[in-house]
């Protein structure tokens, strides 16, 4: 209802609520003083808080709390009350409102009873209660000072007895002491017995327990003679346990753990550890050579050697493993030796190791012809693989490194080997190639045979390359646990495998080619002209593509991360341009001098004095236009055409009959008259300042018509010369200048520039001519007619 | 430094033959000999004034023939040997006599300045090597260092060693030896060798270089196949008595030492075509003078396998400084082998090179066409050898 009664319930607020209409009383009236007050205080906070007074209590709707009519309301005024009550209720109600009220004011005043009497006892319950605690505590305090009165009298007697077993006490801790003493010194009186029986029982251990216990007491005590005794007696057991655990170390057949006990005990015992060490050293020893001695014995020569891959393996699992077993038991026992004992195992390990690495290059030696490589990788790769454990443990030794090395060279040795295997391929193809040169030929069948012999060539050599990069590729592989070394991931790829292998092979392919150009066969030809052309050809193929082919591949199978410098492709291909045309050049001496060799025997044989009057061309020079148009036919099989002077492409035969006639009269006229022989001089010196020099045995070029060229200009210069040391009849000019006429006729197809040919057979007649005391020419058109004819 | 240029002298007629006045030491002077089948042959001899860079030339009639081969005596600058042609009955035989030249141009006259030579004086002949039962003469060489009374001469495959009396009145054959085999052999070329107190020549043919000693005739050593082809020329060297060079047609000039003649020493492909002619210097052995029918003379610096392998070596009391000369020295010591020059004044084929014996800085050529030239040794390499 309202707030005021709500939080505050005085005694009188029962009486208060109900109807909210009830007659306002005197007696009310003090009790509607107190409301009435805390409502002001409540004001005052409402009105703090900005609420309004009305709003804070007229909420609930219903009579206005300003209303003085309220009975319950705040501003109750009975008179008011009262005063409406009497002019507003008619007579009945205001009967009823006077009992009504009545009844309400009894009930309150029976209520308010209650409550007095219940409160009433209480109280008196509460009083009790304090009296009978009163009582208590007074009790309490006695019994308190009853405790205190016995306690003094308790610690007075605890005082007297400890007085009095002082004394007592004393004696007995000296008692204990001596006893315990007692019991030590007959520990050291049995200690000899005791000893003994260890021994007797082989309890090693304890005896040496034993002895270490007694041994510092005995050490202090020697001055007296019975402990010396002792002493003496214990040093003469431990060394007899000493003996008999050296003897079992040294028997050493009781496995390495025991033996490490041994050791650990003897250790124990204050024996020196650098005598054990050595003789710890020494077993081991003796046990690894054992292994080495059977793998030696596998390596022998009489029984079929396992294959290497088992070889390793047994290598690696006795030897390497029986190693890894010494060094680790060897470095927990004499751990303590410090640096010096760690020096003598790795010179120990050094030293067995090398014998091992020994036997092991020796049976890889034998490895070296095979040509499986796959096999001999894995055994290599198991081989580095084992030898890491020991590496690790004994990095002082250098064993992992002795392994890579010898694995490294293993890898040299079997690029070395690959590149013999290249260069005997490369050999054997020439052989084939000779041998089909060298077949009886059958008609017709030789000529396209050279193109395909050099494509056959060309094709096993690259196909050999090929397959040896393979090969040697599985050394890189990335399984195989040694690829990772430096070396295999820079060196052998750029210098082993391309500077090595690939670029070696390119070389001596060129040298081998280039020999030939050496030969000192030159008259016989020990090589056919043809193998000459073919080699030629293929190391130009190989200049223009193959070298940049094969090198690019190798960059590729090798990623070459070595920066070392390597050969540039150029490099390469102009050395193969080189070996070309050394060996094109070389093919046009051998071919020149053949047709040299014919030329000059018809010279030189001839007795050109006495010959008679020219009817045919001889023979020679037939022969000579024949051989020259089978090397045409050669040659362009394998090379290009090439490029010729303009002016040859629309010469025909006309023009040399012009020539013939007009310009070689207008040549050599002057020298047939007897009057003026500086003419001939003069005129032949005035042609030379027009023509450029030629140099006879000059480099050619690759095409055909250069090659023929230098062909025709070596032979026709032997003529001149072979001409300028014979003498001639007038019937030997006429056959000269019939000879070369006819070469006329038939070379100049065949050459870059005609004017050459023209000049050099110009001079040879020229030359006959001064070379002959008659000399008379002839008609050049008999000389045309003769020709045509033959 | 500038080099002097080469002197040119022409012939009227072809030449092939050309040798210095052994005999003559102080003046330049060279002895050509032509080839002509229609007119009287000469024999041109060539002085050379090295001051004023003039040619004085004499000219001698030759009568007998087209000269093949020329030699002078070593001991009478007056001496000369040829070997010629003599064409008769359609035939062609080739000779060789002994001749002396008139005394007054045995040391040359100056002081004709008139060119014409209208008044060609004639050689007298002193004896005929008689070859009739022998074959043609290839070639004719003096005994050197000796009296001038010792001839060496290639006939067909006979090698014939005469004596020379009564003033070379007469060629009396001492001994002689010849060459058997298959196939026509042929001395192409023979050299006498200036060392083992002149007992041994060498001759060349075919493809075969042969050593004979001359108290015995007999062949001491044999080069078979030393060049692939031919074998033009050869010549010793003066101052290494086992080593020899040769020069044929295959292009190749070779060095030989005769007590290994499995290999040659060392080769020289310089050239392109045949090569007729090769010449140690007298004195200086590292030059070797080459020619060749590519009309080209080639002298080259064989450092390296001459008698002065590491330069000219001072001789100790001269050194004056000897911290100087020892740096010096070493850096002089990686001498190559290397062509001093190419020289191509030259048209036709050179069939004859020679040095002289008076000057060994200078040195002649000639050529087919009669064109003969003279020319040095570089300024700068005489006297990097030299000094």
């Amino acid at each position: 209802m309202d707030p005021g009664s709500s939080s505050f319930p005085p005694p009188s607020q029962p009486h208060a609520r109900g109807p909210g209409s009830g007659p306002g009383d005197s007696p009310e009236g003090p009790e509607a003083e107190a409301p009435e007050r805390r409502r002001k205080a409540h004001g005052m906070l409402k009105l703090y808080y900005g609420l309004s007074e009305g709003e804070g209590a007229g909420r609930p709707s219903g009579p206005d709390p300003l209303d003085p009519t309220d009975l319950n309301g705040a501003h109750f005024d009975p008179e008011v009350y009262l005063d409406k009550l009497r002019r507003e209720c008619p007579l009945a109600q205001l009967m009823d409102s006077e009992t009504d009220m009545v009844r309400q004011i009894r009930a309150l005043d029976s209520d308010m009873q209650t409550l007095v009497y219940e409160n009433y006892n209480k109280f008196i319950s509460a009083t009790d209660t304090i009296r009978k605690m009163k009582n208590d505590f007074r009790k309490m305090e006695d019994e308190m000072d009853r405790l205190a009165t016995n306690m003094a009298v308790i610690t007075d007697f605890s005082a007297r007895i400890s007085a009095t077993l002082q004394d007592r006490h004393e004696r007995i801790t000296k008692l204990a002491g001596v006893h315990a003493l007692l019991r030590k010194l007959q520990f050291l009186f049995e200690l000899p017995s005791r000893l003994t029986k260890c021994v007797e029982l082989g309890a090693y251990g304890q005896a040496v327990r034993y002895q270490g216990r007694a041994q510092a007491v005995l050490q202090q005590y020697q001055h007296l003679p019975s402990f010396r005794a002792i002493q003496d007696d214990c040093q003469v057991i431990t060394a007899r346990l000493a003996q008999q655990l050296r003897q079992r170390f040294r028997e050493g057949g009781s496995g390495a753990p025991e033996q490490a006990e041994c050791v650990e005990l003897l250790l124990a015992l204050g024996e020196p550890a650098e005598e054990l060490c050595e003789e710890f050293l020494v077993h081991a020893r003796g046990r690894l050579e054992e292994e080495l001695r059977s793998l030696e014995a596998e390596l022998g020569p009489s029984p079929p050697a396992p294959d290497v891959l088992e070889f390793t393996d047994h290598g690696g699992s006795g030897f390497v493993g029986g190693l890894c077993h010494v060094a680790a038991a060897y470095q927990e026992l004499f751990a303590a030796q410090g640096p010096a004992g760690a020096e003598k195992l790795a010179a120990f390990a050094q030293e067995l190791g090398s014998r091992y690495f020994a036997l092991v290059e020796r049976r890889l030696a034998q490895e070296q012809g095979g040509g499986d490589n796959s096999l001999l990788v894995r055994a290599l790769d198991r081989f580095h693989r084992r030898l890491r454990a020991p590496g690790a443990l004994l990095a002082a030794a250098g064993l992992a490194d002795a392994a890579t090395e010898i694995v490294e060279r293993v890898a040299r040795e079997r690029l070395g080997h690959h590149l013999q295997g290249l260069q005997a391929a490369f050999l054997g193809c020439l052989t084939d190639v000779r041998q089909a040169l060298a077949a009886p030929r059958v008609a017709g069948k030789e000529g396209p045979g050279l193109a395909e012999l050099l494509a056959n060539v060309a094709s096993s050599i690259l196909s050999h390359i090929k397959a040896s990069l393979a090969a040697v590729h599985l050394f890189t592989a990335k399984e195989v646990s040694f690829s990772n070394k430096p070396y295999f991931r820079g060196e052998f790829c750029s210098q082993g495998v391309r500077e090595g292998l690939i670029v070696g092979f390119v070389r001596s392919m060129c040298q081998t080619a280039q020999s030939f150009c050496d030969s000192p066969g030159e008259k016989g030809g020990a090589t056919p002209p043809a193998l000459l052309l073919l080699l030629s050809r293929l190391c130009l193929d190989y200049e223009t593509a193959t070298i940049s082919y094969i090198l690019t591949l190798t960059d590729e199978q090798f990623l070459v991360q070595d920066q070392s410098p390597v050969t540039p492709v150029s490099t390469l291909c102009a050395e193969a341009r080189e070996t070309a045309r050394r060996l094109l050049t070389h093919y046009v001496k051998v071919q020149g001098l053949v047709i040299s060799q014919m030329l000059r025997k018809s010279v030189e044989t001839r007795d050109w004095l006495s010959t008679l009057e020219p009817r045919n061309v001889r023979a020679v020079m037939k022969r000579v236009v024949e051989d020259t148009t089978a090397i045409d036919v050669q040659v362009g099989l394998l090379y290009e055409e090439g490029v010729r002077k303009a002016q040859s492409s629309d010469s025909s035969k006309r023009t040399f009959s012009v020539y013939s006639s007009s310009r070689q009269q207008g040549r050599y006229a002057p020298s047939y008259t007897p009057s003026a022989p500086m003419d001939t001089n003069l005129l032949s010196n005035i042609q030379k300042l027009f023509s450029e020099r030629i140099d006879v045995f000059s480099p050619v070029e690759f095409n055909k018509v250069s090659v023929l060229t230098g062909i025709i200009k070596i032979s026709l210069k032997t003529l001149l010369e072979c001409v300028r040391l014979r003498t001639f009849g007038r019937f030997g000019l006429q056959q000269v200048q019939v000879d070369c006429h006819f070469l006329q006729l038939y070379l100049w197809r065949f050459v870059a520039d005609e004017e050459l040919v023209h000049l050099l057979l110009d001079e040879v007649v020229a030359s006959a001519a001064l070379r002959c005391p008659d000399p008379v020419p002839m008609e050049p058109s008999v000389v045309e007619v003769i020709c045509e004819r033959g | 430094m500038e080099d002097d240029a080469p002197v040119i002298y022409g012939l009227e007629f072809q030449a092939r033959a050309l040798t210095p006045q052994t005999a003559e030491t102080d003046a330049i002077r060279f002895l050509v000999g032509t080839q002509s089948l229609k007119y009287d042959n000469q024999i041109h001899i060539i002085d050379f004034d090295d001051e004023n860079n003039i040619i004085n030339k004499n000219v001698l009639l030759h009568q007998a023939g087209e000269i093949w081969h020329i030699s002078a005596s070593p001991a009478d600058k007056g001496v000369l040997a040829t070997c010629y042609n003599r064409t008769s009955d359609s035939k062609v035989l080739t000779c060789a006599a002994v001749w002396r030249m008139p005394k007054e141009l045995e040391s040359g006259s100056h002081e004709s300045p008139d060119d014409s030579s209208s008044t060609a004086q004639t050689l007298e002949l002193l004896c005929h090597l008689d070859n009739t039962a022998h074959g043609n003469m290839a070639c004719v060489v003096w005994e050197p260092m000796g009296d001038g009374k010792k001839i060496i001469s290639l006939a067909d495959n006979h090698i014939l060693l005469w004596d020379l009396q009564e003033s070379s009145s007469q060629a009396v054959l001492a001994s002689s030896a010849s060459l058997e085999g298959k196939g026509q052999l042929r001395f192409t070329s023979g050299r006498w060798s200036p060392h083992h107190n002149c007992t041994q020549v060498a001759t060349a043919s075919d493809t075969t270089l042969r050593g004979w000693d001359t108290r015995n005739m007999s062949q001491i050593y044999c080069i078979e196949n030393a060049h692939g082809q031919l074998v033009r020329d050869l010549d010793f060297n003066p101052n290494k008595q086992y080593y020899l060079a040769s020069c044929g047609d295959d292009c190749k000039v070779k060095f030989w030492d005769t007590r290994n003649v499995t290999e040659p020493v060392k080769t020289l492909e310089e050239h392109s075509h045949w090569v007729w002619n090769v010449r140690y210097n007298h004195s200086h052995d590292q030059l070797v003078l080459t020619g060749s029918s590519d009309s080209r003379v080639i002298l080259s610096n064989m450092v390296s396998i001459s008698s002065e392998p590491f330069g000219h070596l001072v001789d100790d009391d001269d050194i004056s400084d000897q911290e100087d000369h020892r740096s010096e020295e070493k850096s002089k010591e990686p001498l190559q082998d290397n062509v001093i020059a190419t020289y191509e004044e030259h048209e036709d084929s050179v069939y004859a090179v020679d040095w002289s014996s008076a000057d060994p800085w200078l040195f002649a050529s000639l050529s087919y066409d009669g064109r003969l030239v003279i020319n040095r040794v570089p300024r700068a390499l005489k006297y990097h050898i030299l000094l």
